[in-house]
């Protein structure tokens, strides 16, 4: 139970919206997709599920292209939610449910469980229009899980929520991951794909540019970051060699350096100008490298 | 139950729990009650209203002859008309009629040739009913007192007034008899309106149906687990039992109704609408082309709808389906009127067209049996045609949002699922 993408394009008239695209994402793991906007995440999935036929190349799941004979085994969270505004949750949702292959009593016993595990149980008959957002986002998860897909689809889950309905939702991620289910996700949030992901694959402008698991992945990158709080000035740091880049915060600096070598000749070039708080060497976040790697000033 | 089944039941269940189907339902009921009723209703307004207050005529006569005869006859053709004789100065009755004591003046003269002259004033020269009436009723006068003069006997008599017998036939053989058109025209008439009518609200219905789900982005999550093609016919197929669960109702309460006022039938307006004997053929005739001319523009306006972004610019996409049946009635309309026009005749077998301009030709006409079934085979191959050439747009059409809602986009809509 494999996803193999294949040297998949898609051309949209002049423009390339996926170039050259392979991925293999192993049964039961937990795939990152990540990509600035426009980058071909959308697309990509759309050509997973089969709702746009790709230019070239091909994608299997299980040694099969996806499609609607194997619609029942894969659930899709899009980006832009929708349900039916006037429908109360549970006929939605079983509603859904049965389009993907689900007996109408069982989807209603797990409309059931999810919606207690959200803590919004008393929404089983309201109208999805009077829920809040961020509610409307967990009765559009709930659709996309309910059937037990072996394949989850989803197109950043945990935009628009809360701090606390952000775990919530993760929690139930990771419960779907473990029991089996192979799930690939987009986000802008690198925080909770290195938080959740086994490995990922970083696309720009339609082709990756990282792609594997996230220590090789930070281990390759060679940089570091180093982070000192110290009370006198850091910022000549900047010319120093090795040094890549200087980030002033309210409490000290971050350098991102070339390699480990140079914080041991930065810490003696300092360490007689006064007095040290914090000196720590630290792994590159996925956010410094996916700055680096995309190139877009998101600073 | 499968997909299709779900989706269909869906599209019944919701559309048949709506506001606007109860409404509309119960518009029409009403409507058809009036129709019904019609005759009995325009007694009320009509005749009956003047019941209370009969029409009274000051008939100035200097001889008396005429408006003897007069008062006597006019009763046969209208007893609501007396007829008063006043023999004062013309001034005098001209004033009475102002103050209101008589409704109107009548001044006859009979002359040396026998011709009478006569004069109607009144205050207002609304009421043609009355003049008609005093006009018919002397000429018989005249006429009678002509025969008295040439002294004819009473067979003679009732020769010269005999009425003539006055009947339409055709030499062209596909022409119906005159008996026989006058029993279609209404049937036609009645059936195009309604074959118009439902054709347009449920494509429409259809068509918004469609734009709501793509508007409110849970199209994404159906195109994922349903074929288009399977959503699309789904939703025809379900709008399409509710439209025929609609003209049913309106069909039996119209029935009942019609049933219930058999004793009104009997001449009127319903015998000049053929409802004495409704043709079964013209009918079945009706259901088949309704049945055609329904999912053609469902198709139509079910692809043009997975086009647009948000509903409001749905008219402005559906105007094709609106100008395409909009033709077709009014060319149905004019077969009506002149069933042989080529044109008419070229219209029947142009797929648009045809669910109306045929039904037409087939209710007004005796045509062969193959122009019918031609046209009904060229119909379903477009359907077939628009349905497979839909689904692709459809498919790609349901991804796309944007602003644009024209037919740029339909090229767009093709290339998103296309294999290049």
């Amino acid at each position: 139970m494999t996803l193999r993408i294949e040297k998949v394009t898609k051309r949209l008239g002049e423009s390339v919206a996926v170039d050259n695209l392979s991925l293999t994402i192993p049964e039961k793991s937990m795939f990152g997709f990540l990509g600035a906007n426009g980058a071909g995440k959308t697309t990509t999935f759309r050509m997973v599920l089969g709702l746009i036929n790709a230019s070239s190349g091909s994608i299997t799941w299980n040694g099969k292209p996806i499609g609607y004979h194997n619609s029942h085994e894969v659930g899709y969270l899009p980006e832009e939610r929708g349900l039916y505004p006037k429908m109360k949750v549970k006929d939605q949702v079983v509603y859904l449910a049965r389009l993907r292959g689900m007996e109408k009593k069982k989807a209603e016993q797990e409309l059931i469980y999810w919606l207690e595990r959200f803590n919004v149980p008393e929404y089983e008959n309201k109208r999805v229009e009077e829920l809040s957002k961020g509610n409307q986002q967990k009765i559009q998860f709930i659709a996309a899980i309910l059937h037990k897909p072996s394949l989850l689809i989803l197109d950043e889950p945990f935009s628009g929520l809360d701090p606390l309905n952000v775990e919530l939702l993760k929690d139930a991620v990771r419960d779907i991951h473990k029991k089996g289910t192979t799930t690939v996700f987009s986000s802008h949030r690198m925080e909770h794909v290195e938080e959740l992901c086994e490995s990922v694959c970083i696309v720009h402008k339609g082709s990756p540019v990282v792609h594997g698991g996230i220590r090789e992945i930070k281990r390759s990158f060679g940089k570091k970051n180093l982070l000192i709080n110290a009370e006198f000035d850091l910022t000549y740091l900047k010319g120093f060699p090795g040094v890549v880049k200087v980030k002033e915060r309210m409490d000290g600096v971050t350098l991102q350096i070339e390699n480990e070598g140079v914080s041991q000749e930065i810490l003696k070039e300092i360490n007689a100008k006064g007095f040290i708080r914090q000196f720590s060497l630290e792994e590159p976040s996925l956010n410094d490298i996916f700055i680096e790697k995309v190139g877009a000033s998101f600073e | 139950m499968n997909k299709f089944g779900l989706i269909l039941a869906k599209t019944y269940i919701d559309k048949f729990k709506s506001k606007s189907f109860l409404l509309t339902t119960i518009l029409f009921i009403a409507a058809i009650m009036v129709g019904a009723n019609l005759s009995t209703i325009m007694d009320q307004f009509g005749r009956g209203g003047e019941a209370e207050d009969e029409w009274k005529i000051a008939v100035k006569d200097e001889e008396g002859t005429v408006a003897g005869a007069l008062e006597q006859q006019i009763l046969l053709v209208n007893d609501q008309i007396s007829i008063n004789q006043v023999t004062g100065p013309f001034d005098e009755v001209e004033q009475q009629v102002i103050d209101g004591q008589y409704d109107a003046l009548l001044t006859v003269t009979l002359k040396e040739s026998g011709k009478i002259e006569s004069v109607y004033f009144s205050e207002s020269l609304t009421s043609s009913d009355v003049s008609n009436d005093l006009q018919l009723t002397l000429q018989t006068i005249q006429s009678n007192l002509a025969a008295n003069k040439l002294n004819l006997s009473a067979d003679e008599l009732a020769t010269l007034n005999m009425p003539v017998t006055f009947k339409q036939d055709s030499f062209s053989e596909t022409a119906k008899s005159e008996a026989e058109l006058s029993e279609a025209r209404g049937l036609v008439y009645i059936m195009i309106f309604v074959i118009y009518i439902s054709v347009l609200l449920y494509s429409m219905m259809i068509a918004t149906e469609v734009a709501a789900e793509k508007s409110s982005r849970v199209m994404e999550i159906l195109v994922s687990s349903v074929p288009p093609i399977q959503q699309i016919f789904a939703k025809i197929l379900g709008v399409g039992l509710l439209g025929l669960t609609q003209l049913s109702i309106w069909g039996i309460v119209g029935y009942a109704s019609l049933q219930f006022n058999r004793d009104q039938m009997q001449g009127g307006i319903y015998e000049f609408f053929g409802f004495s004997s409704s043709s079964i053929e013209t009918f079945v005739f009706g259901l088949i082309f309704f049945l055609l001319g329904y999912f053609l523009f469902a198709t139509l306006a079910a692809f043009l709808g997975s086009l647009v972004s948000r509903t409001e610019d749905l008219q402005q996409m559906l105007m094709p389906v609106t100008l395409l049946i909009g033709i077709g009635t009014f060319l149905a309309f004019y077969g009506i009127a002149d069933p042989t026009a080529t044109f008419v005749t070229i219209a029947s077998f142009i797929p648009f067209f045809s669910p109306l301009v045929m039904f037409t030709r087939v209710g007004m006409l005796n045509v062969p049996i193959w122009e019918p079934i031609t046209a009904i085979v060229l119909t379903f191959i477009t359907i077939v045609l628009l349905g497979w050439f839909g689904a692709r747009v459809y498919r790609g059409g349901v991804l796309m949002y944007g602003n644009g809602s024209s037919f740029k986009d339909l090229r767009k809509a093709l290339m998103i699922t296309k294999k290049e």
